[in-house]
């Protein structure tokens, strides 16, 4: 759909993601390592449900549709569990990487505090996972021609970005939750956003119908990036003391 | 992973590929484009840009119609869609000038128009042998206009792609789509998305010939990168006393008849060339003629030789026998213009108008009077045909170039006494219908081989007329010349292989077994093709050769391997003779072919102009035709999305970029403020 639709979409579902590593990420060599690490481990919880519903394909008879579509799902189903068990392993391995790096690193303490790991581990996840849903679809928004001959809707561009721009944040919120949770020993909480993550999963069974798929998306992510900022020591308080700050500078 | 899930939730009628593009693109596959040809002077044809020319589909009912892609249209550019009948030079001129708003056109080939003729009105005017020099009343078709219906399209040049379609199912998808997208209600504005194509045909020439020779030849490397390829093929030719074929030049004592016919022809669209009356009728008879002397040959040969000569790549200025005409100047034939004592060259000759005949020669050779005299005699024993005005000229013929070069005493056999009855001269509607080749519709495809049409009725007429007239130039026995008849069953199958189908029993039969792929459920495709460097001709080629084989030559009991390397029998010589392995008939009671050796005095003479041997690419004395290369051509068809959508999406885009870098930058300096939460004391920055 030519070169203006190409970067519109590549703006909207990367932008965010964008900005926040170049604000927060690029600068520090060791966040960028945990980024990099963590769209790798991302990868291969891919990779791996990807060869589970490979064989289940394989074996199967490929002309039964009902019977391939039901496997996709649970194909689906099986990788989003993965996903965050994978997240569960990245944990695990940052906190033996942390007490590794406080030992040899000439500061007191870890260079990087548990939050920060799960900021940048998030964020690795949902990258990686944009890059992944986003990139084939917009190879194919450079040509000239738009989605909707076989009787599909137009803004398929627009919403694949505004899904994977929904899905990066959502990946980044529930890292920050996740691995506060495991901290904190609460439990409760892996299981709270693996039934999220599965929750998105089904909204966006409901394509096309975006409105029933996007806005519900939307609004679970408002919610996550609510709960992600209590989670990481935010408060109504620091908030209105924002407010107050901006306005005792104002005078000078 | 939602939306991975998302994309393969929604293309699901195949699992194996799902890309986005099979949801946006529909490629077209049975299209014949229209080809860059360049000449000494010219570029003619067809060209798009190299990343391909997109355009919103308009299907244009009438000429009339024509305002809207013109001017009225609100969505330029469009891609015409014309069916046939509106194919015409004054509608292809007007979207021509107004390349702006027309991307491309596509023909759609349903009904024949009453007449048609997309070449020029006098063929091959500048290669001929009227010239300002040779008579300047005759010359650039003076006297007689030869295809007066003619109006040049094939020979203009375009800048925007065009493109050919059959009704097929992908023309019922691309009217399906404009009839759902693109169609006007109500004279309003039209709703996006509109059904748009886009046609890829980047041609690698320009200019003329010399400049894309001289492009070819710049690559240094070990493989050189041609940009064209020069036009050409291979004659057919056989003797029927045949010399040894390595023994080029004059040969003492040996006077030749020449019958010539020409194989090949042209459309605009070059790969959908027909040819029924420009070309199939000539070399038919004449085929049919050669079967029709051998035993009379055989059994009292005449005094004079006959030479059965098959041009290929006459429509482009003579490159076929004006290779031959150099190569008996330059003593690289087996004979030179010393043997020849005259020619019998056979036009058009299907169309008659009852069963007149008409014999055309060159009234300025005839001035001489022992020409006149030999014309006279040929004329002679073609008693039933009647001879053209003394002062006509003759028409486009192989003939003109030997005249070229010596006054031949010669005659061109034609239907037609000035202008040629040819309504589609040189374009695709000159088929099997044009002759009115009519099967009754009961019989099935074998039994339509077999059947006996009006057509090859009367084309055997005009090959048993032309066999006797050979055969007493020749100077055979009088007595012998009764027994001469063509064979109407042959001369029927032959129609049927050339204008109907080429994969029928007889053909399978005649062919060799490594080419028998060559036969298609269509008729063979009469465009010269590029001269290919390895010895490959090209399908009709090799159908003439091995049936004129067949025809004229003898079945042998060799072996297949024998049949390889002849030589070392002692009555067989490859100086002489060729000898092809042939597949032969499948006995009615066994699957298996019963091939054989034939020995034939037929052989391949390559035919490509002279011009490109002696380097001289602005010739005007020879054709310098060439086609030019290309990377690949393709046609593709797609919704398009509004301006106003595209601009809206790359607005969001912006914005949201700005605003999330403009909110995260704000977050990160207020970041102690808004995180205030236990922190070890030297990790300053968040």
């Amino acid at each position: 759909m030519t070169a203006a639709v190409f970067f519109g979409c590549a703006f909207i579902a990367f932008g965010p993601a964008f900005s926040l590593f170049i604000f927060t990420i690029a600068k520090d060599p060791l966040r960028v390592i945990i980024l990099i690490a963590g769209a790798f481990f991302w990868l291969v919880s891919l990779l791996l449900s990807s060869l589970v519903w490979f064989i289940a394909t394989k074996a199967t008879n490929a002309q039964d549709l009902t019977l391939q579509k039901n496997l996709l799902i649970f194909g689906s189903i099986f990788s989003v569990i993965l996903q965050e068990v994978f997240r569960f392993a990245y944990y695990r391995l940052l906190r033996k990487a942390n007490e590794g790096l406080a030992a040899i690193s000439e500061e007191d303490g870890p260079p990087l505090s548990v939050r920060e790991m799960a900021y940048v581990a998030g964020l690795g996840f949902g990258i990686m996972s944009g890059a992944f849903s986003m990139i084939n679809t917009l190879s194919d928004s450079l040509g000239p021609g738009t989605v909707g001959m076989f009787g599909d809707s137009q803004y398929y561009f627009i919403t694949s970005a505004l899904m994977t721009l929904a899905l990066t944040m959502l990946h980044t919120f529930w890292g920050v939750v996740f691995f506060e949770g495991c901290e904190r020993k609460r439990w409760w909480v892996i299981a709270v956003v693996l039934c999220v993550h599965l929750m998105v999963f089904s909204l966006s069974l409901l394509n096309p119908f975006y409105v029933a798929s996007i806005l519900p998306v939307y609004a679970i992510m408002l919610l996550m990036a609510v709960w992600a900022f209590f989670s990481s020591g935010g408060s109504l308080h620091n908030i209105t003391l924002l407010w107050t700050c901006k306005t005792r500078l104002k005078p000078i | 992973e939602a939306a991975y899930g998302q994309e393969m939730n929604i293309q699901f009628s195949d699992v194996s590929c799902n890309s986005v593009a099979q949801k946006i693109y529909v490629e077209l596959n049975n299209t014949v484009p229209c080809v860059r040809l360049l000449n000494a002077t010219h570029q003619i044809g067809c060209q798009s840009s190299i990343s391909g020319d997109t355009g919103v589909i308009h299907v244009l009912e009438s000429e009339a119609d024509l305002e809207w892609p013109l001017s009225k249209g609100p969505n330029p550019p469009y891609m015409v869609l014309l069916e046939s009948s509106l194919f015409t030079k004054s509608i292809m001129m007007k979207m021509k000038n107004a390349s702006s708003r027309v991307a491309g056109v596509v023909v759609v080939q349903k009904t024949s128009p009453p007449e048609f003729s997309p070449h020029t009105t006098c063929p091959n005017e500048n290669t001929g042998v009227y010239t300002e020099t040779y008579d300047h009343n005759l010359a650039h078709c003076n006297t007689t206009v030869w295809n007066p219906r003619g109006n040049g399209l094939s020979y203009e040049e375009f800048d925007s792609p065009v493109f050919s379609l059959k009704e097929d199912n992908e023309t019922e998808v691309i009217k399906q789509c404009y009839f759902d997208h693109n169609r006007v209600v109500n004279g309003s504005g039209l709703q996006y998305p509109l059904c748009a194509m886009q046609l890829f045909s980047h041609m690698h020439a320009v200019t003329d010939t010399a400049t894309c020779m001289r492009r070819s030849s710049m690559d240094f490397s070990t493989s050189p990168v041609m940009v064209c390829d020069p036009l050409g093929g291979y004659n057919v030719c056989a003797f029927i006393r045949p010399y040894n074929s390595t023994a080029f030049g004059h040969k003492e004592n040996e006077s030749v008849v020449i019958a010539a016919a020409r194989l090949d022809s042209r459309a605009f669209f070059l790969e959908d060339s027909t040819g029924a009356e420009g070309s199939v009728s000539g070399f038919v008879t004449l085929l049919a003629a050669a079967q029709a002397l051998r035993e009379a040959t055989q059994e009292a040969p005449p005094t004079r030789n006959i030479l059965f000569a098959f041009f290929h790549g006459e429509v482009f200025d003579y490159i076929g026998s004006s290779r031959m005409v150099y190569d008996m100047k330059n003593n690289m034939f087996v004979i030179d213009l010393d043997n020849v004592h005259s020619i019998l060259e056979i036009g058009q000759v299907a169309v008659r108008s009852g069963t007149n005949l008409f014999l055309h020669s060159d009234p300025v050779s005839r001035r001489n009077n022992t020409v006149h005299d030999e014309v006279g005699v040929k004329c002679f024993y073609l008693w039933h045909a009647s001879l053209t005005d003394f002062s006509q000229p003759l028409p486009p013929s192989s003939f003109q170039r030997l005249l070229r070069a010596r006054a031949i005493p010669g005659i061109v056999l034609a239907d037609h006494q000035t202008d040629i009855n040819n309504r589609y001269y040189e374009s695709f509607y000159d088929n099997a219908a044009h002759l009115n080749l009519t099967y009754p519709s009961n019989l099935s495809p074998e039994e339509q081989l077999e059947f006996v049409t009006d057509t090859a009725k009367s084309l055997t007429e005009v090959a048993t007329a032309v066999a006797r007239a050979l055969f007493k130039q020749a100077g055979g026995n009088n007595s012998q010349v009764n027994k001469i008849n063509a064979d109407p069953k042959t001369v029927t199958q032959m129609l049927y292989g050339f204008l109907v189908r080429s994969n029928n029993s007889w053909f399978q039969a005649v062919m060799a077994p490594e080419l028998k792929d060559i036969l298609q459920p269509n008729p063979p495709q009469y465009y010269v093709g590029v001269a290919k460097s390895s010895h490959q001709a090209n399908a009709l080629t090799y159908l003439v050769q091995y049936l004129l084989a067949n025809l004229t030559g003898t079945a042998t009991n060799l072996t297949q391997s024998q049949c390889k390397k002849p030589d070392e029998l002692p009555n067989e010589s490859t100086y002489l003779y060729s000898y092809l392995w042939v597949q032969g008939v499948v006995p009615p009671n066994s699957t298996q072919r019963e091939s054989f050796c034939v020995r034939t005095a037929v052989r391949l003479v390559k035919a490509v102009s002279p011009a490109f041997d002696l380097g001289d690419y602005i010739s005007k004395e020879y054709s310098t035709w060439t086609k030019s290369q290309w990377k690949f051509i393709k046609a593709r068809i797609f919704l398009v999305a509004s301006r106003d959508l595209e601009m809206l999406t790359l607005g969001v885009g912006v914005a949201v970029l700005f605003t999330s870098l403009l909110v995260t930058y704000f977050v990160r300096t207020k970041a102690d403020v808004l995180f205030s939460s236990v922190r070890e004391p030297n990790n300053a920055a968040y």
